[in-house]
């Protein structure tokens, strides 16, 4: 059962202060608009995620393939087929390792899936994991293949220590001088402050065109539509307690599979969850994007972690073909993009695109995620459908979108109790929502995403 | 839609060996063939007839002085030497030359070794450059051959070495001389005294060949070596050094005391013949050859080497009924504690898919981190660690049991628990799948009831450490089906196991064997002797370990369990158990594992031994051997395994039995069955029933 529901955060407040300097565009993804007219049904058939663990300031005990393997491992031996059954397998990773290019291959093979699959990386920052399914869902869609393996992953705790940019130009240098005068001319020129890397991960949070990072977007976006410091941490502390309670009743068994380290430690849960948290101690956090006046800290921002997650995605033939029994159907998806400052209000225009063309209302769907890069900026989604404004101007619908019901969002809590592990969250959404929608006797459900550099996503799945 | 459903690689891999000119006429004789290419390079292709691996018979050597004849006549610019065979370049001698020679042929030996040094010896002194080309197992005879040439290339999977010390030899077609004059003497000493191979990458740091290649470099690298220009190093300061007889008796000195520690010298001759060969002619080419054959043949016709080589025949004849195809790709092991995790471990280490399930969940993660640690030991590359660890699957939702051909059960020794384990498990698995229990006291015949399948259940006892010991019991019942038992067997291959199967009887071969021995050992501590001493008697005589260390490894829980189920079936053959073993049990001494049981433990789980107990007496050893003869016999006249040879190779490879004495059932005939009835009578009145006589002993003489 979905919990009860509790006051809304923060009142919707109607603001009209800034606006978007240019009209969003949406764009149904991959092949063509109207994929409603083509099109095979393709169903979600099995899938699995690991422990999303806390990066603790050292590399974890897993590189992103092995987060894969760890995943993929349990997910293939329960199946009735064999891994090589596969047609293709596909991984949303954002920080690919080194020594892991293209890590949807490497982990192909690690899998033993044979060595005659094709599999390719997709990125597109926190839509990886999402976008890995959609791509397969076309390609099942229009015939191409019958099944695919989906999925996605990221280790942030080994996201590499990068040398600057005039470090790595003097290294080059330095290193095709031949003669010893030449290195000793070379090594004159280093200076101190080239030997100071730069955090890669940091880097990677920024955005590129703005030089924001994610944090000052939800900043930014938490301001347009007048979240209070207090919603969002008591957003937070709800996401603690509901996840917290999925991993005592057992609503993530079969989903969440243990991962061991080759140290032989046993992971079995998500490790950032935290349910003796409290308002006060929440409220006892210092923003740490925007010193000393802003609203966004550590407490109500999604946590940097290590994950993968992995779905079965396969057609009517391959279903009949193996005797699966599909958990859900995949319905339709979308892709949306905006100004990258404004970043995390991107789910409300896939969402709202995608619902128009399947000429559906906010009523028609029974259960959302709504994926927890900050509560900020979940809130100023929520907010953004109930101002009229927004929804007249940018959504261009009649009216407001209207509320979305707490009761049937996160329901089990998200990115902010149990990590975003970028490439992997957009996967995790997209499985957690069907077996939810199992569990509490649903139908049909709503994943969605905001995506690092000002774009969402969003997928529409039906239980069968 | 792909193309193809084959293996491209699988296709396209016999094109990678380079066997020389693909024309050209070739001179095939039995086992060498020779090609001359259009470079006036002849290439020397080594490929027995009628033999999967490359060794060197007497013949084999014959029909090379053959060839050496007709490739002097062919104006040859260079000769390569390389194997046809996938496996490797040459395993070593053809040890079936040297089985059963007896002391009166050692004249007749030294001839025959001499006319084969003079083969070896005309390679040796060709006057055009000679280039070896090595891949795979290049061993014993082998290596001497390659030794021979100017030049050693390697592939890169070559592992080189001399393992004679092993069958209580040491080289004898050249290897001591040409060894020592060519790399660092010490390393080459090391590497004959310990029998260990080396890889490619290692052997070119030491020398032992002059570059590391790809099998797609072999023909570039040939020409190069023919016209000189690979680059070589010999000679190194210290054989310089070792030219002086003082430098060299120092060195020996080391070695001999290293080698006491390993292998002492009345049983292992072999270490200390070769010491004293380079301690007396290194240096000296020539004199080293003519010590090096005569030293050689007396130890060939000893009874060290000769029963050695009855081991390694042993050790042929379990891996021949480990023949055959097992259809087991995927493993499923029930129980992560340190049999079933070892036993998961050392299966994905073989390259076998394996899941592992425990209902504690911390136990199963501790199995991946022991077998990560065993990986790291016993694998040589990040690669190979990393496919086995990935292989490993901790299986936390049991999906392997529908899914596994095979399935080892490795719990609680409780027949009920075993039971209701496999009622659980057997609606799911898959319609030909076998059942296997490591059990190592439960009858079968127990386990079976209920199970809808009993023809597919089978007994796989392996033996701890998993690791090092090489025997599993391949435990058969009256229903179990031929096919079962086969699969059983040739799992076992896949997974470089030697099996031996037994009948379901208490205690089956080995543990009924060996329990006799430990319960003798513990009436000796209580009658006052130290545990030290009682362990000297055994290791004297040439186990591996004492009883009273072996107690602990096993584990004095397990001791206690079989020892209880063998004395309630076997009664008045066993000796009493003592009481305190029990109240050990419950204290939770148990041996090794638990730091503390008989010895004390320190960190690295060695024994506290004292060092000032007193020397055992000459009885000892057979008060400790003769009840463990006793029951050998006893299950032969029982039939619990097929025949003595089979005894006899069970107890070497479950046991570490004194190798060198060939086996109990060879080492009893060798002795003299009357002699052990007698001494069994004289004991049987002064200590009791136990060690009266089986009566299989008649079947014996």
């Amino acid at each position: 059962m979905a919990q009860k529901p509790k006051p809304a955060a923060a009142p919707p407040k109607t603001r009209t202060r800034t606006r978007p300097s240019k009209p969003a565009k949406s764009a149904a993804s991959a092949i063509g608009g109207d994929t409603a007219a083509v099109g095979r049904p393709v169903y979600l058939v099995d899938g699995t995620r690991t422990p999303f663990l806390r990066a603790r300031g050292k590399p974890g005990p897993f590189t992103p393939v092995d987060l894969a393997v760890q995943c993929g491992r349990p997910l293939l031996a329960r199946q009735s087929f064999s891994p090589e059954t596969f047609d293709m397998v596909i991984l949303g990773c954002v920080n690919v390792i080194a020594d892991e290019m293209n890590p949807a291959r490497v982990a192909a093979l690690r899998l033993g899936m044979g060595a005659a699959m094709p599999a390719f990386t997709v990125q597109i920052n926190c839509g990886s994991g999402m976008q890995s399914i959609d791509t397969a869902f076309r390609m099942i869609e229009v015939g191409k293949v019958d099944m695919i393996l989906a999925g996605g992953a990221e280790a942030l705790s080994h996201s590499p220590l990068v040398l600057s940019q005039e470090a790595t130009k003097w290294f080059a240098r330095f290193a095709s001088e031949k003669t010893a005068w030449g290195k000793t001319a070379a090594l004159a020129d280093f200076r101190p402050e080239m030997a100071k890397p730069v955090i890669g991960l940091e880097r990677g949070l920024t955005d590129p065109m703005t030089e924001l990072n994610m944090g000052q977007t939800a900043e930014m976006i938490g301001h347009l539509f007048g979240i209070t410091r207090q919603a969002a941490d008591a957003y937070a502390l709800e996401s603690h307690q509901r996840l917290s309670r999925a991993h005592q009743e057992g609503f993530l068994d079969g989903e969440l599979i243990p991962a061991v380290s080759r140290g032989g430690e046993l992971y079995d849960h998500d490790d950032g969850v935290r349910p003796d948290t409290s308002l006060e101690k929440l409220a006892s956090l210092k923003p740490v994007f925007e010193k000393p006046y802003g609203n966004v800290t550590a407490g109500n921002s999604s946590q940097i972690t290590d994950g993968a997650s992995w779905v079965i995605l396969a057609s009517e033939e391959a279903v009949r073909k193996h005797k699966l029994k599909p958990l859900a159907r995949i319905i339709d998806a979308e892709w949306s993009a905006l100004d990258p400052s404004i970043m995390g209000l991107g789910p409300t225009l896939c969402c709202t695109a995608l619902m128009k063309r399947r000429g559906l209302a906010r009523e028609d769907i029974d259960l959302w995620e709504l994926n927890e890069a900050f509560a900020a900026q979940v809130l100023a989604c929520l907010a953004a459908w109930e101002d009229e404004q927004y929804c007249r101007d940018v959504l261009g619908l009649e009216g407001t979108f209207g509320p979305i019901d707490r009761d049937r969002l996160n329901v089990d809590g998200g990115a902010i109790s149990l990590g975003h592990p970028v490439g992997a969250s957009g996967n995790r959404i997209v499985l957690h929502l069907v077996n939810a929608m199992r569990r509490l006797g649903l139908k049909r459900g709503m994943a969605t995403e905001c995506i690092g550099g000002g774009q969402g996503g969003a997928m529409l799945l039906e239980v069968v | 839609m792909p193309v193809t459903d084959t293996s491209v690689w699988n296709t396209l891999a016999p094109r990678n060996m380079e066997l020389g000119p693909r024309s050209g006429s070739a001179n095939i004789l039995t086992d060498w063939r020779i090609i001359k290419g259009d470079d006036d390079i002849v290439w020397l292709i080594l490929d027995r007839s009628d033999e999967s691996t490359n060794t060197l018979s007497e013949a084999v050597l014959a029909e090379l002085d053959t060839a050496l004849d007709d490739i002097s006549g062919m104006g040859a610019k260079g000769l390569v030497i390389r194997s046809a065979k996938k496996n490797g370049f040459v395993a070593g001698a053809d040890i079936r030359d040297f089985r059963g020679v007896t002391a009166q042929e050692e004249q007749e030996v030294e001839k025959r070794m001499t006319r084969a040094h003079e083969i070896v010896d005309r390679l040796a002194a060709l006057d055009i450059p000679t280039v070896a080309v090595i891949h795979g197992h290049c061993l014993g005879g082998g290596l001497e051959l390659a030794l021979a040439c100017r030049y050693r290339l390697a592939i890169s999977d070559a592992k080189l070495g001399f393992p004679e010390v092993l069958l209580g030899l040491h080289p004898g077609l050249g290897g001591t001389f040409r060894l020592t004059s060519l790399i660092d003497p010490v390393e080459a000493m090391t590497m004959m005294l310990t029998g260990r191979t080396v890889h490619a990458k290692k052997a070119k740091s030491l020398g032992l060949v002059d570059t590391v290649i790809e099998e797609r470099h072999v023909e570039n690298a040939v020409r190069a070596a023919v016209s000189g220009n690979v680059k070589t190093r010999r000679g190194s300061l210290k054989s310089g050094v070792f030219g002086f007889q003082p430098a060299r008796q120092i060195a020996a000195r080391q070695m001999r005391a290293q080698a006491e520690k390993h292998a002492p010298q009345q049983h292992y001759p072999a270490p200390y013949r070769l010491i004293d060969l380079w301690e007396e002619h290194g240096g000296d080419a020539r004199a080293m050859q003519k010590a090096e054959i005569k030293s050689f043949s007396q130890l060939l016709v000893g009874d060290t080497a000769q029963n050695l080589i009855r081991v390694f025949f042993l050790r042929e004849k379990l891996k021949g009924a480990a023949k055959g195809e097992s259809g087991i790709r995927h493993v499923h092991v029930i129980g992560a504690g340190t049999m079933g995790g070892d036993i998961a471990a050392w299966c994905a280490a073989r390259g076998l898919s394996v899941s592992l399930s425990d209902l504690d969940r911390n136990a199963m993660a501790g199995a991946i981190g022991r077998a990560a640690e065993f990986y790291g030991k016993k694998l040589h590359s990040g690669i190979e660690r990393r496919d086995a660890l990935d292989r490993l699957m901790p299986d936390f939702e049991q999906s392997g049991i529908a899914k596994a051909d095979l399935i080892i059960e490795a719990i609680a020794e409780k027949a009920d628990i075993k039971r209701r384990v496999f009622e659980a498990i057997a609606p799911k698995m898959k319609k030909n799948a076998l059942l296997a229990t490591n059990t190592s006291s439960i009858p079968l015949e127990t386990l079976r009831e209920n199970l809808p399948f009993a023809d597919r259940l089978v007994g796989l006892h392996f033996f701890n450490p998993v690791a090092k010991m090489e025997l599993v019991e391949i435990v058969a019942h009256d229903q179990a089906s031929r096919s079962t038992l086969d699969r059983a067997r040739a799992f076992c291959g896949a997974i470089s196991k030697l099996p031996a199967t037994v009948k379901s009887a208490p205690g089956f071969l080995v543990n009924r064997a060996l329990t006799p021995y430990l319960v003798e050992a513990f009436v000796m501590l209580d009658e006052g002797t130290a545990k030290e001493t009682i362990d000297r008697a055994a290791t004297d005589f040439g186990m591996p370990m004492g009883p009273i260390e072996l107690a602990d490894r096993v584990g004095l829980d397990i001791c206690l369990e079989v020892a209880r189920m063998l004395k309630e079936s076997l009664g008045g053959a066993m000796p009493e158990i003592p009481a305190w073993l029990a109240q050990k049990v419950e204290a939770g001494e148990t041996g090794r594992k638990a730091g503390t049981g008989l010895y004390d433990y320190d960190d690295k789980g060695r024994p506290k031994k004292a060092s000032d107990t007193a020397a055992p007496s000459p009885e000892m050893a057979d008060r400790l051997i003769l009840p463990m003869l006793n029951t050998c016999v006893a299950c032969l006249r029982e039939g619990i395994v097929e025949d003595a040879d089979m005894l006899d190779g069970a107890m070497i490879f479950a046991t570490g039995f004194a190798p060198f004495r060939g086996g109990p059932i060879h080492y009893a005939r060798t002795r003299g069955a009357e002699d052990i009835v007698a001494t069994l009578k004289r004991f049987e009145q002064q200590y009791g029933l136990r060690f009266a006589p089986d009566e299989g002993w008649k079947n014996l003489a």
